[in-house]
């Protein structure tokens, strides 16, 4: 069967067009029911008698139909594993798909749980079930139409199967259907026309064996605020939003709220350099951060400067409705903004009428201690302080009380201070380290979640051995000497090399890296699953791996003495490691001995030992050194930036130990052949595939980047050329001061945060001066030598073996676009990798610190206006040291006595205060101690210890008391500093 | 942005709710003209074309003057301004109706059998009324019928179907506008499909070789399809026009 579906749309021009498209009605889509005795079923049964549920409403066994705004509103409980035997129209997924993306890919992942027994149906193919659109009715209500006529359907076809005798005789009570709608209107509709209805929440509560999962409904109203009074302006409607939008009466952007002071936020627009100011709590008008908003610029007369005060949202109680005091302090403080504000340091401000766009996500937080015991209305605080308190209800608030939980906004009504939510689930306990590392890779977006069934289904089976054919198809190099070095504790090693003398006087050198993409197949699950995780991300004491374990530790892993395949790239170099030729093969070879740097260095330096491996290593330590060296010569970058590892306890997971990373020779050594592994293969792709190479560039950062650095050499007496990569190389070596030995690495940390930030791309995508990695200074790079933990080389791997001819290209592998995306996804994973790394190396250095306090030595870095930003190279530390105690003694300093007046001296960066005079890069010693007043905020707080000023340090004699010398000579330096004031 | 469009559903369903491997709603009809010497009238889902034949006849104009003794086979392709949504300024002579008059050409020339009419030419005329995707496919199969119409011996039938490409890489029959807007790959084929000739084959936007047999292949079932289904239309064609000169019988 077939019908016409005529619809208008109207195109960019303004035109409006009649567009008919054929729809086809079918006879042949199933019920997906077991009960069923008359569809045509080619799917195995999703709707079965199993899985019932005890319901209160319903006592009879019950399929499920979902309307539109159950799925959008209550994913959260559609997610827990309760609810089964639901119908999903495509009418839903559809209306689904177009209101929320997120929300439809979560809904989706529901509906692959073949567990969970969600059937789709096809409702709009159904030559019973489709609607066609009547005069007049608008799309929404065509769509409540069509989902009530496919739940009828539903009912009468399933009670018509089940009224054959047989079934009468088995004794089971008749299965119905019942729809689950929020919708009033379409639920009136639906109870006139017999249909089995009510609402999501009702249904939840009548669900006696699941009494939690009323925690995850979401909560668009409570009741003691229907009659409150708003206190929040009303936003404008879509419609008005994008007319005033077009006639620019109204701004769009992006709200960022601000952390320090709850009133205030900004918002960016286009053409306004600083974006658009906001103050006060009907400015900001119930905009969360992240959101679309539109905003209308205020007066010139109106205009304010940002507060300098920082304010922090005193603990209010679920059930306190605001009081007028507090709206007149609110008043008071924006006034006092306005006051303060100076004509010259005004900006634009503005108000907010109405959001374009929510960008609500998943919070994390804890808790706020409730006043009033046994009560469900309780107060989220989310962890990051650019989010408003969320009002959840919740059963189980002793419990969650010491834990931190998930929570989601629903909505934010104008008569409610703080945005409503629910519940979405608990990490675990405050404070334990499992907890920690879930909530810094759930705000950094990592994937964590185990490997899935299927995806562990494409791993090979063990035990897993070489065949004869591998063999054949492989190059053998299992007697050549080749070894491993990586740091200590790695298991997955994913490169090895060799270096052997050849007969002609040339040198054979080899780096063999971990053939993953031979177990990794194209487009199966388990690489679509290393795909979307990207990279291996690394935190303290713990690895999320980007494939799993059995292969990064085991079969792809090139450990010492066990036959594994690698992808081999071999060069033949002279003396003067000038390479002469190269070629690339697979190859099995079988690793001599894994070593960590220090072994290996340790080889090196021993002259007694004279194997195989101690002379190759010794030739390729000296090539390397060439290699470098060259490098260097045509204006590579030495950066630096402070890295720090911790000793973990093995039982608790607690930071014993901190040290600084050391370099050694041969950490330089395997990095050069990594590199020039790396910079042949993206040479010999790019050959290969002009379109649709998987490239790696560095941009140069533009001139106005360095500015910081240059200024601070200069106050030095050092003059930094950014002229090119060459000249500040040059420059830089230059940078070394006799009595400050860390003066060069500090110079170099500086010039790292001047950097760009290195990209995947796609060759065709660019043009070949743009291919540039500025701070290797090679022409071409990309990343071959670690596909265990980074997924662009496995891609490296698969377009270098399909140019070789040792596998087969696949449709995917040449096309430009899709590669695009995935570059996009691993650039961005790669990002959220690192920010991830340094917050667990944050939270690691907070509980080394904590219940301590030490005296460290460390060096200004930079001179602000109210406070020196401190690092402290034992620990690879940066921190503040503020002067000015315009933080309220936030910081854990006590408030700083009036006395003590630091001026800062903006020509030549400086503060002094009395004799004390502090320059960048000034050696310093302070004292450490963690704040952990507020729970969710710890913080490390610096306290000047050294230059001695009175009043402002801390006092030395204390530091005795508590036996924790430091060690340079305490009590003469403050004698001799007191004797200067 | 249209790239990314998904052209089947999980539940194994077009846009327009076809399976994979069906084919558009087709009707057919022989003979609706009278002045031309053959004409037919073909939908293919809400593509509709007629088509007239003139000929053969003795060669006119240029081609008069040409010394070759083969068949002269004059194709127009045009598209009616009320044929597409948005209204069309130019129904003839634009880039894409020359193309595919000349494709029109190439395909016909393989079908027809042309030793029997030496120094002669064959006008075909194709119109598009309504324009829903796989349009030359339907003119080509439109002007199969105007030629059969017309008396004009032909080799076999030849006609032509359009396929696609999932983004799950199972391959579609029959690809309707909405599905070449969507911005999937086309590959259309003109065959012999009765001696698995193929006479003429374009494909837009690439996918990978390894499935280029598969769509052809797909393709290629398309055409079978379809020439059963001309057959059947020739078939009643001839039964009706014969009742009236008692050939009924005889076939």
């Amino acid at each position: 069967m077939q019908t016409l579906r005529e619809f208008t749309r109207k195109t960019k021009r303004g035109n409006v067009l009649r567009i008919v498209r054929e729809h086809y009605l079918r006879d042949d889509i199933g019920c997906g029911s077991d009960l069923c005795q008359y569809c045509f079923q080619n799917e195995v049964y999703q709707l079965t008698t199993r899985h019932q549920i005890n319901s209160t409403l319903f006592k009879h066994p019950h399929y499920i139909v979902l309307d539109t705004n159950v799925v959008l509103d209550q994913i959260d409980v559609l997610e827990e594993d309760v609810l089964h035997n639901v119908i999903v129209l495509s009418t839903v997924l559809n209306e689904v798909k177009h209101k929320s993306s997120s929300i439809y890919k979560r809904f989706n992942e529901i509906i692959h749980d073949r567990s969970r027994n969600f059937y789709v149906f096809v409702n709009e193919h159904h030559k019973d079930t489709y609607a066609d659109r009547e005069p007049n009715e608008s799309a929404n209500d065509r769509n409540d139409r069509a989902i009530r006529l496919a739940t009828k359907w539903y009912d009468t076809h399933l009670i018509n199967s089940q009224s054959s005798k047989s079934f009468e005789r088995s004794g089971q009570s008749t299965t119905r259907v019942i729809l689950l709608t929020d919708d009033a209107g379409n639920r009136s509709k639906a109870e006139s026309e017999d249909i089995l209805v009510a609402s999501a929440a009702e249904y939840v509560k009548s669900l006696e064996d699941f009494p939690l999962l009323v925690d995850k409904l979401s909560q668009k109203s409570f009741e003691n605020e229907k009659q409150a009074r708003p206190q929040y302006p009303p936003h404008l409607s879509m419609k008005e939003l994008l007319e005033g939008l077009r006639q620019k009466k109204y701004l769009q952007g992006s709200f960022q709220a601000s952390r320090e002071n709850y009133l205030e936020g900004n918002v960016n627009v286009e053409n306004y350099e600083k974006g658009i100011l906001l103050q006060g709590r009907e400015s900001l008008n119930r905009a969360v951060d992240g959101d679309i908003v539109a905003v209308e610029l205020l007066p010139e007369t109106e205009w304010s400067a940002p507060s300098e005060i920082v304010l922090e949202e005193k603990n209010v109680y679920a059930d306190d409705v605001p009081s007028e005091e507090r709206a007149q302090e609110e008043q008071q403080v924006k006034k006092a903004a306005l006051a303060a504000a100076k004509t010259d340091e005004r900006t634009p401000t503005g108000r907010i009428v109405g959001i374009v766009r929510r960008k609500w996500r998943q919070y994390c937080g804890i808790l706020q201690p409730s006043l009033i015991e046994d009560t469900n209305r309780h107060i989220f605080v989310p962890a990051d302080r650019k989010i408003p308190r969320i009002r959840i209800e919740t059963r189980q608030a002793a419990k969650l009380l010491n834990q931190r939980i998930i929570v989601t906004i629903d909505t934010w009504p104008r008569n409610s201070r703080y945005p409503h939510g629910h519940f979405v689930r608990s990490l675990g306990p405050l404070g334990d380290m499992a907890t920690e590392n879930e909530v810094i890779l759930l705000e950094h977006d990592v994937p964590h979640c185990k490997f899935s069934e299927e995806v562990l289904s494409f791993l090979p089976q063990m035990p897993w051995t070489i065949t004869p054919e591998d063999y054949a198809k492989r190059v053998d190099l299992r007697d050549l000497y080749i070894c491993s070095v990586d740091p200590p504790g790695c298991t997955d090693i994913d490169d090895a090399l060799h270096c052997r003398d050849l007969p002609n006087g040339n040198l054979e050198v080899g780096v063999h890296i971990a053939d993953v993409s031979h177990f990794i197949r194209p487009g199966n699950a388990l690489d679509k699953e290393a795909a979307a995780r990207g990279t291996t991300v690394y935190l303290v004491g713990k690895r999320i791996d980007m494939v799993p374990e059995l292969l990064s530790s085991n079969l792809c892993s090139l450990v010492g003495g066990v036959e594994r395949f690698a992808f081999s790239c071999i060069w033949e170099v002279d003396q003067e490691a000038n390479v002469l030729n190269k070629r690339f093969h697979k190859s099995v070879i079988k690793s001599k001995r894994a070593m960590t740097y220090e072994e290996a260095q340790v080889m090196i330096d021993d002259s007694n030992e004279q194997g195989e491996i101690a002379k190759s290593l010794r030739n390729l330590n000296r090539l390397a050194k060439i290699l470098k060296k060259r490098r260097m010569d045509n204006g590579a970058l030495v950066l630096a930036s402070p890295e720090i590892r911790f000793q973990v306890d093995s039982e608790t997971h607690e930071p014993l130990e901190v040290e600084a990373k050391q370099m050694r020779d041969t950490n330089s050594m395997v990095e050069e052949f990594m590199l020039l592994a790396n910079i042949t293969v993206a040479q010999h792709i790019a050959a290969e595939f002009s379109e649709c190479a998987v490239l790696r560039r560095h941009p140069r950062p533009p001139p106005t980047n360095f500015d910081p650095l240059v200024k601070a050499a200069r106050y030095q007496g050092f003059e930094v050329d950014i002229e090119s990569g060459l000249s500040l190389s040059h420059s830089l070596d230059k940078c070394v001061k006799v009595d400050n030995p860390y003066f060069n690495t500090m110079i170099r940390i500086l010039t790292t945060r001047c950097m760009m930030q290195a990209v995947y791309f796609i060759s065709g995508s660019l043009q070949k001066e743009e291919f540039f990695h500025y701070g290797l200074a090679a022409s071409i790079y990309t990343h071959f030598t670690s596909p265990i933990r980074r997924y662009s080389d496995i891609m490296v791997h698969r377009l270098l073996a399909a140019s070789i001819g040792a596998d087969s290209t696949y449709a995917q592998l040449l096309e430009r676009k899709s590669n695009e995306e995935l570059c996009n996804n691993l650039n961005y994973r790669h990002k959220m990798a690192q920010y991830a790394g340094r917050a667990s190396v944050a939270l690691n250095t907070h509980l080394f610190f904590r219940g301590k306090e030490e005296d460290e030595e460390g060096y200004v870095l930079f001179v602000r206006k109210n406070a020196l930003q401190i690092l402290i190279p034992k620990y690879g530390l940066e921190g503040t040291l503020y002067l000015k105690s315009d933080k309220d003694g936030k910081d854990g300093l006590e408030r700083i006595k009036s006395e003590i007046v630091f001026t800062f001296n903006e020509e030549d960066h400086t503060q002094r205060c009395g004799n004390v005079v502090f320059h960048s890069f000034d050696p310093v010693t302070v004292r450490l101690s963690l704040d952990s007043r507020n729970v969710q905020h710890e913080k490390l707080v610096f306290r000047l210890v050294k230059p001695y000023i009175k009043g402002f340090s801390v006092e030395l004699v204390k530091m005795e008391v508590e036996g924790e010398t430091p060690t340079c000579p305490p009590t003469k330096k403050s004698k001799k500093d007191k004797k200067k004031k | 942005m249209a790239a990314n469009f998904e052209l089947l559903s999980e539940q194994g369903l077009r846009l327009d709710g076809r399976r994979p491997h069906e084919l558009r709603h087709i009707k057919c009809k022989l003979g609706v003209f009278e002045q031309p010497d053959g004409s037919a009238y073909m939908e293919q889902g809400n593509t509709k074309v007629l088509a007239a034949v003139y000929g053969p006849h003795q060669a006119k104009g240029k081609n008069k003057s040409s010394e070759s003794n083969d068949v002269i086979i004059n194709c127009q392709y045009s598209q009616a301004t009320f044929s597409t949504a948005e209204r069309k300024n130019r129904p003839r002579g634009d880039r894409k109706s020359q193309e595919f008059k000349m494709y029109l050409q190439q395909a016909l020339s393989a079908a027809i059998k042309s030793e029997l009419y030496p120094r002669s030419q064959i006008d075909v005329y194709v119109e598009v009324l309504q324009a829903d995707g796989a349009n030359y496919a339907v003119a080509l199969n439109a002007a199969t019928l105007a030629l059969i119409d017309a008396g004009i011996c032909l080799n076999e039938f030849i006609v032509a179907c359009t396929a696609s490409l999932s983004k799950s890489n199972i391959p579609l029959t029959d690809i309707s506008q909405v599905e070449e807007i969507s911005g999937g790959p086309k590959l259309t084929v003109a065959a012999l499909p009765t001696s698995e000739k193929i006479a003429f084959l374009e494909m837009s936007e690439r996918f990978h070789i390894d499935h280029l047999e598969t769509v052809i292949e797909t393709a290629m079932a398309g055409c079978r399809e379809i020439r059963d289904i001309l057959e059947a239309a020739v078939k009643e064609h001839l039964l009706h026009i014969g009742s009236a000169a008692d050939w009924a019988r005889v076939c």
